[in-house]
Protein backbone atom coordinates (compact mmCIF):
# COMPACT_ATOMS: atom_id res chain seq x y z
CA UNK A 1 0.00 0.00 0.00
CA UNK A 2 1.55 3.47 -0.95
CA UNK A 3 1.04 6.75 1.23
CA UNK A 4 2.39 9.91 1.16
CA UNK A 5 3.11 12.21 3.50
CA UNK A 6 3.49 15.94 3.42
CA UNK A 7 5.67 18.15 5.81
CA UNK A 8 5.78 21.60 5.58
CA UNK A 9 7.39 24.07 8.08
CA UNK A 10 5.33 25.63 10.79
CA UNK A 11 4.16 29.08 10.06
CA UNK A 12 5.96 30.96 12.13
CA UNK A 13 9.13 29.00 10.93
CA UNK A 14 11.51 31.44 8.80
CA UNK A 15 12.01 29.80 5.09
CA UNK A 16 14.59 31.24 3.43
CA UNK A 17 14.28 28.75 0.54
CA UNK A 18 10.45 29.80 -0.21
CA UNK A 19 11.60 33.34 -0.30
CA UNK A 20 14.28 32.83 -2.31
CA UNK A 21 11.53 30.67 -4.80
CA UNK A 22 9.33 33.75 -4.32
CA UNK A 23 11.67 36.31 -5.61
CA UNK A 24 12.55 34.37 -8.33
CA UNK A 25 9.33 33.64 -9.59
CA UNK A 26 8.44 37.63 -9.14
CA UNK A 27 11.72 38.24 -11.24
CA UNK A 28 10.07 35.61 -13.64
CA UNK A 29 6.85 38.00 -13.87
CA UNK A 30 5.10 35.70 -11.54
CA UNK A 31 3.89 38.56 -9.58
CA UNK A 32 0.31 37.38 -8.37
CA UNK A 33 2.10 34.91 -5.70
CA UNK A 34 1.55 36.27 -1.81
CA UNK A 35 3.78 33.98 -0.40
CA UNK A 36 5.88 30.69 -0.96
CA UNK A 37 6.72 28.11 1.65
CA UNK A 38 8.85 25.03 0.68
CA UNK A 39 7.89 21.18 2.23
CA UNK A 40 8.78 17.86 1.52
CA UNK A 41 7.36 14.59 0.36
CA UNK A 42 7.54 11.04 0.77
CA UNK A 43 6.08 7.95 -1.07
CA UNK A 44 6.15 5.16 1.61
CA UNK A 45 5.24 1.54 -0.42
CA UNK A 46 4.12 -0.32 2.97
CA UNK A 47 3.71 -4.14 3.41
CA UNK A 48 1.09 -3.65 6.08
CA UNK A 49 -2.26 -3.97 4.27
CA UNK A 50 -4.78 -2.56 6.69
CA UNK A 51 -5.35 1.09 6.28
CA UNK A 52 -5.77 2.29 9.64
CA UNK A 53 -2.71 0.01 10.66
CA UNK A 54 -0.31 1.59 7.69
CA UNK A 55 -1.61 5.09 8.58
CA UNK A 56 -0.77 4.89 12.44
CA UNK A 57 2.53 3.29 11.58
CA UNK A 58 3.69 6.04 9.27
CA UNK A 59 2.33 8.66 11.62
CA UNK A 60 4.78 7.15 14.20
CA UNK A 61 7.61 7.02 11.71
CA UNK A 62 6.55 11.14 11.33
CA UNK A 63 6.93 11.84 14.74
CA UNK A 64 9.89 9.51 15.27
CA UNK A 65 12.08 10.85 12.15
CA UNK A 66 10.16 12.40 9.27
CA UNK A 67 9.47 15.61 10.83
CA UNK A 68 11.14 17.41 13.51
CA UNK A 69 7.83 18.83 15.46
CA UNK A 70 9.59 21.88 16.90
CA UNK A 71 9.26 23.38 12.95
CA UNK A 72 7.00 20.91 11.12
CA UNK A 73 4.11 19.83 10.65
CA UNK A 74 2.72 16.54 9.16
CA UNK A 75 -0.11 15.07 6.69
CA UNK A 76 -0.46 12.07 5.77
CA UNK A 77 -2.66 11.66 2.27
CA UNK A 78 -5.10 8.73 2.97
CA UNK A 79 -3.75 5.53 1.24
CA UNK A 80 -4.93 4.38 -1.88
CA UNK B 1 41.01 11.88 31.26
CA UNK B 2 39.20 9.58 29.36
CA UNK B 3 37.56 10.95 25.66
CA UNK B 4 35.96 9.25 23.00
CA UNK B 5 34.80 10.90 19.59
CA UNK B 6 32.18 9.27 18.11
CA UNK B 7 32.54 9.08 14.09
CA UNK B 8 29.64 8.58 11.44
CA UNK B 9 29.67 8.33 8.56
CA UNK B 10 30.42 11.75 6.70
CA UNK B 11 31.83 13.36 9.99
CA UNK B 12 35.23 14.93 8.88
CA UNK B 13 36.26 17.35 12.21
CA UNK B 14 36.18 13.80 13.99
CA UNK B 15 40.17 13.69 13.47
CA UNK B 16 41.09 17.04 13.81
CA UNK B 17 38.94 16.86 17.34
CA UNK B 18 40.92 13.56 18.01
CA UNK B 19 44.49 15.65 17.69
CA UNK B 20 42.99 18.81 20.01
CA UNK B 21 41.94 16.40 22.75
CA UNK B 22 45.53 14.51 22.96
CA UNK B 23 47.17 17.99 22.60
CA UNK B 24 45.91 18.54 25.69
CA UNK B 25 46.00 15.29 27.55
CA UNK B 26 42.86 13.24 26.80
CA UNK B 27 43.43 9.44 26.00
CA UNK B 28 41.02 9.59 23.19
CA UNK B 29 39.37 6.53 21.64
CA UNK B 30 37.43 6.71 18.01
CA UNK B 31 34.31 5.10 18.64
CA UNK B 32 32.09 3.91 15.01
CA UNK B 33 28.34 4.65 15.02
CA UNK B 34 27.75 1.38 14.74
CA UNK B 35 29.15 0.09 17.69
CA UNK B 36 26.49 -0.54 21.19
CA UNK B 37 28.69 0.34 23.50
CA UNK B 38 30.53 3.53 24.41
CA UNK B 39 34.29 2.92 26.37
CA UNK B 40 34.47 4.21 29.37
CA UNK B 41 34.18 8.43 29.19
CA UNK B 42 34.29 11.24 31.15
CA UNK B 43 33.81 13.22 27.96
CA UNK B 44 31.76 12.33 24.81
CA UNK B 45 32.36 14.35 21.62
CA UNK B 46 30.16 14.43 18.38
CA UNK B 47 32.29 16.06 15.98
CA UNK B 48 31.89 17.97 12.74
CA UNK B 49 30.60 16.73 9.23
CA UNK B 50 28.23 15.68 7.10
CA UNK B 51 26.68 13.06 8.65
CA UNK B 52 24.48 10.83 6.11
CA UNK B 53 25.01 13.40 3.52
CA UNK B 54 22.78 15.61 5.93
CA UNK B 55 20.33 13.72 4.46
CA UNK B 56 16.42 14.49 5.34
CA UNK B 57 17.60 17.03 7.80
CA UNK B 58 21.17 18.02 9.48
CA UNK B 59 21.92 14.95 12.24
CA UNK B 60 18.84 13.16 12.02
CA UNK B 61 19.69 9.96 10.63
CA UNK B 62 22.88 9.93 13.13
CA UNK B 63 20.53 10.91 15.80
CA UNK B 64 19.04 7.17 15.45
CA UNK B 65 22.29 5.48 15.28
CA UNK B 66 23.31 2.77 17.45
CA UNK B 67 25.76 4.03 19.71
CA UNK B 68 23.51 7.40 19.98
CA UNK B 69 21.23 5.37 22.31
CA UNK B 70 24.39 4.85 24.58
CA UNK B 71 25.58 8.51 24.47
CA UNK B 72 21.90 9.46 25.18
CA UNK B 73 22.16 7.26 28.50
CA UNK B 74 25.69 8.48 28.90
CA UNK B 75 24.42 12.21 28.83
CA UNK B 76 21.41 11.24 31.35
CA UNK B 77 23.60 9.40 34.01
CA UNK B 78 25.18 13.14 34.17
CA UNK B 79 27.94 12.29 31.77
CA UNK B 80 29.61 15.24 29.57
CA UNK B 81 28.37 15.11 25.86
CA UNK B 82 29.75 17.88 23.64
CA UNK B 83 28.15 18.37 20.22
CA UNK B 84 30.34 20.49 17.76
CA UNK B 85 28.62 21.80 14.72
CA UNK B 86 27.12 18.32 12.60
CA UNK B 87 27.86 17.21 16.60
CA UNK B 88 25.11 19.97 17.84
CA UNK B 89 22.77 19.26 14.81
CA UNK B 90 22.81 15.47 15.99
CA UNK B 91 22.33 16.78 19.62
CA UNK B 92 19.16 18.91 18.94
CA UNK B 93 17.59 15.76 16.86
CA UNK B 94 18.28 13.29 20.01
CA UNK B 95 15.93 16.19 22.10
CA UNK B 96 19.08 16.41 24.22
CA UNK B 97 19.50 20.14 23.84
CA UNK B 98 16.25 22.22 23.08
CA UNK B 99 15.31 23.59 19.34
CA UNK B 100 16.62 23.06 16.08
CA UNK B 101 19.46 24.25 13.28
CA UNK B 102 18.09 25.61 10.55
CA UNK B 103 19.31 26.84 7.20
CA UNK B 104 21.38 30.26 7.53
CA UNK B 105 19.24 33.32 6.42
CA UNK B 106 21.26 34.19 3.83
CA UNK B 107 21.35 30.86 2.32
CA UNK B 108 25.69 31.11 2.18
CA UNK B 109 27.58 28.41 3.48
CA UNK B 110 29.67 30.63 6.18
CA UNK B 111 33.10 29.35 6.95
CA UNK B 112 34.98 32.10 8.47
CA UNK B 113 36.52 33.13 11.82
CA UNK B 114 33.40 34.14 14.76
CA UNK B 115 34.37 35.89 18.53
CA UNK B 116 31.64 34.48 21.00
CA UNK B 117 30.67 35.79 24.33
CA UNK B 118 30.48 33.28 27.30
CA UNK B 119 27.08 33.80 28.82
CA UNK B 120 27.51 31.10 31.47
CA UNK B 121 30.38 29.71 33.16
CA UNK B 122 28.50 28.02 36.13
CA UNK B 123 29.25 24.78 34.25
CA UNK B 124 32.38 22.20 33.57
CA UNK B 125 32.83 23.72 30.03
CA UNK B 126 33.73 27.08 30.47
CA UNK B 127 34.50 27.41 34.46
CA UNK B 128 37.44 29.43 35.09
CA UNK B 129 38.15 30.83 31.83
CA UNK B 130 39.32 33.89 32.16
CA UNK B 131 38.19 35.54 28.76
CA UNK B 132 34.86 36.54 28.31
CA UNK B 133 34.97 36.59 24.49
CA UNK B 134 36.62 33.71 22.56
CA UNK B 135 37.49 33.45 18.77
CA UNK B 136 36.83 30.83 17.02
CA UNK B 137 36.42 28.97 13.53
CA UNK B 138 32.52 28.77 12.17
CA UNK B 139 32.05 26.38 9.09
CA UNK B 140 28.15 25.68 7.96
CA UNK B 141 25.11 26.00 5.81
CA UNK B 142 22.49 24.88 8.80
CA UNK B 143 23.49 26.97 12.09
CA UNK B 144 20.47 28.88 12.35
CA UNK B 145 19.75 28.60 15.85
CA UNK B 146 15.83 28.55 16.41
CA UNK B 147 13.22 27.50 18.93
CA UNK B 148 9.97 27.86 20.09
CA UNK B 149 9.37 31.12 22.03
CA UNK B 150 7.84 28.90 25.30
CA UNK B 151 11.13 27.05 24.84
CA UNK B 152 13.21 30.25 24.75
CA UNK B 153 11.87 31.60 27.68
CA UNK B 154 12.76 28.23 29.21
CA UNK B 155 16.39 28.63 28.09
CA UNK B 156 16.90 32.25 29.33
CA UNK B 157 14.91 31.20 32.68
CA UNK B 158 17.27 28.18 33.25
CA UNK B 159 20.57 30.33 32.07
CA UNK B 160 20.98 27.41 29.14
CA UNK B 161 22.38 29.59 26.62
CA UNK B 162 26.30 28.67 26.61
CA UNK B 163 27.84 31.31 23.82
CA UNK B 164 26.14 34.08 21.74
CA UNK B 165 28.25 35.34 18.30
CA UNK B 166 29.16 38.95 19.17
CA UNK B 167 31.88 41.32 18.14
CA UNK B 168 35.87 41.72 19.62
CA UNK B 169 34.45 43.65 22.79
CA UNK B 170 32.25 41.58 23.55
CA UNK B 171 28.90 43.44 21.90
CA UNK B 172 26.29 41.15 20.56
CA UNK B 173 24.49 42.70 18.12
CA UNK B 174 22.48 41.59 15.01
CA UNK B 175 25.20 42.93 12.65
CA UNK B 176 27.38 39.98 14.52
CA UNK B 177 25.43 37.57 13.84
CA UNK B 178 26.37 35.27 10.83
CA UNK B 179 23.41 33.35 10.15
CA UNK B 180 20.30 34.42 11.59
CA UNK B 181 20.19 32.51 14.78
CA UNK B 182 17.88 33.67 17.31
CA UNK B 183 19.52 35.85 20.08
CA UNK B 184 22.74 35.54 18.29
CA UNK B 185 22.77 31.95 19.87
CA UNK B 186 25.97 29.98 19.00
CA UNK B 187 25.55 26.82 21.56
CA UNK B 188 23.43 25.70 24.24
CA UNK B 189 23.41 23.31 27.26
CA UNK B 190 20.82 21.01 28.46
CA UNK B 191 19.26 21.81 31.98
CA UNK B 192 21.96 20.22 33.64
CA UNK B 193 24.74 21.96 31.65
CA UNK B 194 26.65 18.37 31.42
CA UNK B 195 25.51 18.32 27.50
CA UNK B 196 26.75 21.29 25.36
CA UNK B 197 25.94 21.83 21.75
CA UNK B 198 27.72 24.44 19.45
CA UNK B 199 28.63 25.72 15.76
CA UNK B 200 32.09 27.13 16.29
CA UNK B 201 35.02 24.64 16.12
CA UNK B 202 37.47 25.15 19.13
CA UNK B 203 39.34 22.34 17.84
CA UNK B 204 40.16 24.62 14.98
CA UNK B 205 41.76 27.18 17.08
CA UNK B 206 44.76 24.95 18.60
CA UNK B 207 47.74 26.25 16.62
CA UNK B 208 48.98 29.56 16.52
CA UNK B 209 51.20 29.25 13.38
CA UNK B 210 47.83 27.83 11.67
CA UNK B 211 44.93 29.56 13.40
CA UNK B 212 44.48 31.64 17.08
CA UNK B 213 44.97 30.12 20.37
CA UNK B 214 41.71 30.50 21.95
CA UNK B 215 41.03 26.61 21.60
CA UNK B 216 43.35 25.91 23.10
CA UNK B 217 42.46 27.93 26.10
CA UNK B 218 39.20 26.16 25.91
CA UNK B 219 40.46 22.42 25.85
CA UNK B 220 42.96 23.27 28.38
CA UNK B 221 40.31 24.52 30.50
CA UNK B 222 38.07 21.72 30.13
CA UNK B 223 40.69 18.61 31.05
CA UNK B 224 41.02 20.93 34.27
CA UNK B 225 37.70 21.21 35.26
CA UNK B 226 36.94 17.47 34.69
CA UNK B 227 39.86 16.15 37.11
Amino acid sequence: MKISVIITLKKDVLDPQGKVIHQTLDGMGFNDVNEVRQGKYFEIDSKETDNDKAKAKVEEMCKKLLANLVIENYKIIDPK
Amino acid sequence: MKSSVITFPGSNCDRDMDVALKKFGFKNKMVWHADAELPKSDLVVLPGGFSYGDYLRCGSMASKSKIMQSVINFANSGGMVMGICNGFQILVETGLVPGVLLRNKYLEFICKNVFVKINDKKNKYFKNVDNEVLEFHIAHNEGNYFCTNDQLKEIEDNNQIAINYCDESGKIEDQFNPNGSIKNIAGIFNKEKNVLGMMPHPERMIDTSLSGEDGSLFFKNLINNLK
